[in-house]
């Protein structure tokens, strides 16, 4: 609603002329400084341009007088960061892995600063809560193929499996159709040998406890709980890397199987390396 | 500036000689929004208030030093709490995320109590406010208090308002300006520690005080000084009225908690007209009290006229009481033509009937109630504050760990809180889950029973990582419901946490 300007006379005022349910709208001036702080802002709208990143261009934009970049900062904050943990990595790079372990300050360090480098660079394959997937051993349970203490799991992160370090842990499994070490029939009664020793429903055929003796003990052992020193799998429990239906252990004795880690030596800092070690030893299955 | 409504209704003649054209007829008319009637903004007028003495004022002195008092003192008072704790009654500690306030101490997840007080304050002030009106405004305001310091200085450099009003007015010479600079001076000083008060409320002052001293403490720190030395200088030294009058959104709202008993600084116009100036000896029949004097105009600092009536800018701060008094009390008429006064009043002297104070009223009932309620529930839950907490964090992933020996293994993350100043002690145990084994990473310490023992700093949150096994056969559902217990081996008390075990479906 729109009238004529009213003159009210306890204000010595005029309305605007607006009116809503009888409630008009006096004509109060603003005050003349609120017209200077709106002419101020302006003014620093305008130096903010020159001093700051503002304006974009075809390909660039204005990159202002005093240079500032958000990157610039970002980069400036982890590099504080890290200076902030040199303490810590200083402390790790001193320390024996035992001694980590049992320091609640670097356990904790180690824990909360491995699972940033695990999420980073191990979760890849081996997934991001470490329960692996096939053919990527689950670092949770207590099955491990090169060892589980402390130690072996640092040098298995270092040197790697079948990489390309000097070091590099190394096994080969041979393939046993392929190499003609055995034929289909007795390659399908060792897998059902190796099943039985731990799923009681399946029956070990007759004569492939000798088969097994004769051409796989020698790594895996007699009792076929495997042999940590060749990175040979323990064969007797309920884990299977590679599945534990019939066939892909038909298939894993007909042509081996090699899975690769990368070694890290080089990739992630010593003190990194450390701490990633103790947090894989205590996602609950080191030994 | 608005006109009255016979120039609006009968502009100026225009003085230009009229051209000859006979045939025009012509009229003698301006546009109404024309420029020299009307402005769209509006010079702040400098206003001089007079020191005013008396009852409200000699209450305003104490108000002030009270409050800036409180203000620039209460960071260094020392309130121990014992070794590794900062022993600052008052203390907002930012770094380490807990807020501290004598003997309460709060952390970030407890901030409802801050909640809670403000809840409180709120309903304080609508208290104060519908009992006797702008009580904030007048006395206690930051704004008011410091406007009125600053005028202290003014007033002390400058002189009294008949100085003022002529050095303003007068050319600038050398003792001008030697008056400004000084009275600038004083100004930002006090700014400076106004703006240097704020920052030891965030650290532990004397340490900071060290630093700022030797230009060695943060750069935030500086900037925060900074930052208020300026809006002190300019709230106080120069926005002043204009800080209640166009920012503050409180005299707006506080209009809704006031009704017909609600006490405010009033003048009683029913005594106090017919106005006019009165002469010694003269009569007063026929007349009302009000001798035109104006002192309670220059006394205001918001510079209005309290006759006027009940107005927006009125901040209510009684000086215009005093000043009223002081001439009453000369020319020999009653005290209180200025006054706390409610709008009943004025009724009930209208209807001769006899004045009366009605400060107990279903609304200030209902607000001393709501104050009762929510101040109560803020003192029972600090009371009964746990200075223990525990959360069981369970893994999710992943959910569950085939152990080789086909036993299945669950992890779980274990906060304990210890809001105590004593380093606490606590065994863990678990009951409802059958021949479980339990592995504490990290912790090698147990109890005679074999219960591992955490141990946990002063004002402190650990979490231990710790993990359950179960044989696969004991497994009777792929969910079991059971028990951690944190027993605190100090006190005995205990804290109990549900969580659930899982397994593959059965």
């Amino acid at each position: 609603m729109s009238n004529e300007p009213e003159y009210d006379e306890i204000t010595d005022t005029y309305t605007t002329g607006h009116e809503w349910d009888g409630v008009k709208e006096l004509d109060t001036p603003m005050p003349r400084w609120w017209l200077w702080t709106l002419y101020a802002t302006i003014i620093w709208a305008v130096g903010y341009w020159i001093a700051m990143p503002a304006w974009p261009l075809v390909n660039d934009y204005t990159k202002g007088v005093l240079g500032y970049s958000q990157r610039d900062v970002v980069a400036a904050q982890l590099n504080e960061a890290k200076e902030a943990r040199k303490i810590y990595s200083e402390k790790l790079l001193s320390a024996d892995l035992e001694t980590i372990k049992n320091d609640q300050d670097l356990l904790e360090f180690s824990m909360a600063s491995g699972k940033a480098v695990f999420g980073d660079n191990c979760a890849g394959c081996h997934g991001s809560g470490a329960s692996g997937a096939k053919g990527y051993p689950n670092l949770n349970d207590d099955d491990w193929l090169w060892g589980g203490s402390l130690d072996e799991i640092h040098e298995t992160i270092t040197v790697g499996i079948r990489g390309v370090h000097d070091d590099t842990r190394i096994s080969d499994m041979p393939a046993f159709l392929t190499d003609e070490f055995l034929d289909e029939g007795q390659i399908k009664d060792v897998a059902a040998y190796v099943t039985s020793l731990s799923d009681t429903s399946v029956a070990a055929p007759s004569g492939s406890f000798e088969i097994y003796q004769e051409n796989c003990a020698a790594c895996h052992s007699e009792d076929a709980t495997g042999n940590k020193d060749f990175g040979a799998p323990n064969l007797a429990d309920s884990i299977w890397l590679f599945g534990d239906d019939q066939q892909s252990l038909i298939s894993t004795i007909s042509y081996s199987r090699k899975g690769v880690m990368p070694s890290w030596a080089g990739r992630l800092d010593p003190a990194t390396i450390k701490a990633l070690a103790v947090y894989i030893h205590t996602l609950g299955g080191g030994e | 500036m608005a006109k009255k409504p016979q120039d609006f209704e009968s502009p100026q003649q225009t003085t230009k000689p009229i051209v000859p054209h006979a045939d025009v007829e012509r009229a003698t008319v301006d546009a109404v929004n024309k420029s020299e009637y009307r402005s769209l903004y509006a010079a702040q007028k400098k206003i001089h208030p007079k020191r005013a003495k008396g009852t409200f004022r000699t209450i305003k002195w104490w108000v002030m030093i009270v409050t800036l008092g409180i203000y620039y003192l209460s960071p260094w008072i020392r309130w121990d709490r014992g070794p590794e704790i900062p022993d600052q009654a008052i203390l907002v500690d930012i770094t380490n995320s807990r807020f501290y306030f004598f003997f309460i101490e709060i952390w970030p997840q407890e901030v409802y109590y801050i909640t809670g007080l403000l809840i409180l304050a709120a309903i304080a002030l609508f208290l104060v406010t519908s009992t006797a009106g702008r009580i904030w405004c007048g006395y206690t305001c930051p704004q008011t208090v410091w406007v009125d310091l600053f005028l202290v200085v003014e007033r002390f450099v400058e002189g009294e308002r008949n100085a003022r009003i002529k050095l303003d007015n007068a050319p600038w010479s050398w003792s001008k300006l030697a008056k400004r600079t000084t009275k600038h001076i004083i100004w930002l000083v006090i700014s400076v520690l106004t703006g240097g008060a704020w920052v030891f409320y965030m650290n532990d002052a004397p340490t900071l005080m060290a630093e700022l001293i030797a230009f060695d403490a943060p750069l935030t720190t500086y900037f925060w000084i900074a930052l208020l030395t300026f809006t002190t200088y300019i709230l106080g030294g120069f926005a002043r009225e204009q800080v209640c009058t166009y920012m503050c959104p409180w005299p707006r709202i506080q209009g809704v908690m006031m009704d017909n008993d609600t006490l405010s600084v009033m003048y009683k116009e029913d005594r106090g007209e017919p106005r006019a100036p009165h002469k010694k000896g003269d009569s007063w029949e026929d007349r009302g009290d009000c001798v035109q004097c104006r002192q309670c105009v220059v006394v205001c600092p918001m510079g209005i006229d309290i006759r006027d009536g009940l107005q927006l800018e009125c901040i209510q701060c009684s000086l215009c009481i005093d000043a009223c008094d002081e001439v009453m009390e000369k020319i020999g008429r009653p005290k209180g033509l200025i006054a706390y006064d409610s709008l009943a009043n004025f009724d009930r002297r209208a209807n001769n009937e006899p004045e009366k104070i009605q400060i107990i009223r279903p609304r200030t009932l209902f607000y001393t109630l709501l104050i009762i309620i929510v101040g109560g529930g803020i003192f029972y839950g600090l009371m009964n504050r746990a200075d223990l907490e525990v959360n069981i964090l369970r893994d999710r992933n992943p959910l569950f760990v085939q152990l080789s020996s086909g036993d299945i293994r669950n992890g779980y993350t274990i906060k304990i809180l210890n809001k105590s100043h004593d380093i606490r002690r606590f065994s863990l145990s678990i009951s409802g889950l059958p021949h479980y084994k339990m592995n504490v990473v990290g912790i090698q310490e147990t109890t005679a029973e074999g219960l591992p023992v955490i141990e946990v700093g002063r004002d402190r949150l650990r979490s231990v990582k710790i993990y359950l096994t179960v044989p696969r056969e004991d497994l009777t559902s792929d969910s079991i419901n059971f028990t951690i217990t944190a027993k605190d081996l100090g006190s005995d008390s205990i804290s109990e946490n549900i969580t659930s075990f899982k397994g593959p479906k059965t």
